[in-house]
């Protein structure tokens, strides 16, 4: 396991919370951020802002730089096809609605079908809806096996519609699932469709190899990875790239402007309208380099043994219910406790000084197939340790003094 | 620091466990849903008029089981309200709203809800049954989330 010396890095892990350790276990909602990277925020701010790609001046050069080197070092630690294959977006969700509205748009046609999982967030789900609905095409939903796992014979099923497009999250937010995300992906392609990865909750968390995968688009986050909220990007093939349609439309996509018509710029800035989140960027570019000194293989395997260490610990308390599959799972800890709702435990909790959280964890579809409205969830990253998983079963077994013995 | 005592008092927790008027109404004259989508509760009160009175009145939550907040709140609702005029109805309502934004606390049994004040996470919770309840005295169709009331 990583030392727990680490948190020195992490200012806010000073915070007391009602006169407790700050006991933060929600790193799959959002992860906190490292000196280096509020650092890299700042010194960006300090000594290079201008804005990138137009100015004729050494300053608005050195912010085009830090710009374009925080792009390469995205691609170098997801092994993209090419520094071009990076468009910087606001995030996952952005990532995706820009696949759903640029791919989608030129590509969905009416009675054609697109897959996703019922593990799916919402925001690999919503997207193609509401494609769908417009183009009068069918969303078809995989389902998850008891445990918490991607039905494969379902998975085949969906496929014989040869279906357009097929998205999956590489990790389940809500259940901790790994994927195979390179044999979906493969079975996908077979089916002749283009294949999304939502790497939200994968790419903080495992060594990810967008070539290795094999997939056609790849969405990540970085403020899931100690980057800045706001940051984040599409990973695509550049061929997919150079014959998608724009996205937004405004400056620093375009070629040439013309009264009633315009050109494009070569990709990615064709897909990045606007003036960028350079800040984004350049902390999300610190955040990588944090992370490869650690190490991705490391990081892993830190997780996955508190998560061990958790569900083995929880699972001792009578009324305790853990989900999600038994193996190949990351660092999230879903679980409820009788009959207290999550909400409440996540108020006891709180109080303890542990932050988990509790709802739907914007996975409607998939609370409705564990037949509960809400789940607790725990979840973990660098700077927890056993003393924090200590400190979650201590706050659970509280919670179950402060309601009274409680079982299913 | 406030004491978890001060948000699950034993009045919560009691109608927590045992929830009154936790049922249909097969003749209601009204009802409403209410929704708070950050946490995905849902509840629907059936109400009964007699002329201006509430002569009976009942909620369910339709995914199962609610929060203790939103579920004891709604019990605790049923029976302050139950036997009154609405606009007694209305009234209390205007005062269970204005304790848990900070005001005064509110009559009888309802005070035992003046503790989530110091917990505004949980204030929707508290919330949810009534802003149902003012819904379905309005004759409101459409469902009433926690999201499209300014000051939950």
């Amino acid at each position: 396991m990583l030392d727990t010396n680490i948190r020195a890095d992490f200012p806010i892990l000073a915070r007391k919370e009602h006169g407790h350790r700050l006991v933060y276990l929600d790193n799959a909602a959002t992860t906190q951020k490292p000196r280096q990277v509020l650092d890299a925020i700042l010194n960006y701010y300090s000594t290079s802002n201008a804005n990138v790609h137009r100015g004729a001046y050494g300053l608005a050069v050195a912010a085009t730089e830090a710009y374009e080197a925080a792009r390469a070092a995205v691609g170098r630690f997801a092994n993209a096809w090419a520094t071009e294959a990076v468009v910087f977006t606001r995030g996952t969700t952005e990532a995706i609605n820009l696949v759903a509205g640029s791919w989608g748009r030129a590509n969905v046609k009416a009675g054609d079908t697109v897959v996703v999982t019922a593990m799916d967030h919402h925001s690999n789900l919503v997207p193609w809806q509401i494609l769908c609905a417009e183009k009068g095409a069918t969303v078809r939903m995989v389902e998850i096996t008891p445990d918490g796992r991607i039905d494969l014979l379902d998975f085949g099923r969906a496929l014989e519609a040869r279906p357009r497009l097929v998205a999956f999250p590489y990790v389940s937010n809500s259940l901790g699932t790994v994927n195979p995300a390179a044999e979906l992906t493969r079975l996908a392609h077979a089916a002749g469709a283009v294949v999304v990865v939502d790497g939200a909750q994968a790419t903080a968390h495992l060594r990810v190899d967008v070539q290795a995968l094999g997939c056609d688009f790849y969405a990540l986050s970085g403020h899931k990875m100690l980057g800045p909220m706001g940051s984040g990007a599409l990973i695509a093939k550049p061929a997919l790239l150079e014959a998608m349609p724009p996205y937004h439309g405004g400056g620093e996509m375009i070629e040439r402007v013309w009264d009633d018509h315009s050109t494009w710029n070569m990709i990615p800035h064709k897909f990045e309208g606007g003036t960028p989140n350079v800040e984004g960027a350049v902390g999300l570019a610190a955040a990588i380099a944090y992370l490869e000194r650690i190490g991705m293989e490391q990081i892993a395997e830190h997780e996955q043994a508190l998560a061990r260490v958790a569900i083995e610990r929880l699972s001792q308390i009578e009324g305790v219910t853990v989900y999600g599959p038994k193996d190949h799972r990351a660092g999230v800890v879903p679980f409820t406790y009788g009959d207290i709702h999550p909400h409440d435990l996540a108020t006891i909790l709180d109080r303890e000084g542990v932050c988990i959280r509790a709802g739907h964890h914007c996975t409607q579809p998939l609370m409705r197939r564990l037949g509960v409205a809400a789940t607790a969830r725990a979840s973990f990253y660098i700077y927890n340790g056993v003393d924090d998983v200590d400190a979650l079963v201590a706050a659970v077994r509280k919670a179950g003094e402060v309601f009274g013995v409680v079982t299913a | 620091m406030t004491d978890l005592g001060d948000l699950y008092q034993q009045t919560i927790l009691d109608h927590n466990r045992n929830p009154r008027n936790f049922r249909r109404l097969e003749h209601a004259t009204r009802s409403a849903e209410g929704h708070n989508p950050n946490c995905g509760d849902r509840i629907k009160v059936f109400v009964q008029l007699d002329g201006d009175t509430i002569s009976d009145i009942g909620f369910q939550m339709p995914d199962g089981a609610g929060c203790a907040i939103s579920k004891a709140s709604a019990s605790l609702m049923t029976t302050a309200v139950k036997g009154k005029p609405v606009a007694e109805a209305e009234t209390l309502f205007q005062a269970f709203r204005d304790m848990l934004s900070g005001g005064a606390i509110a009559p009888g049994k309802l005070a035992a809800f003046g503790g989530v004040r110091a917990f505004p996470a949980r204030v929707k919770c508290a919330n949810l049954a009534w802003h149902a309840l003012h819904a379905a005295l309005q004759n409101e169709s459409d469902p009433v989330t926690t999201e499209s009331a300014r000051d939950f």
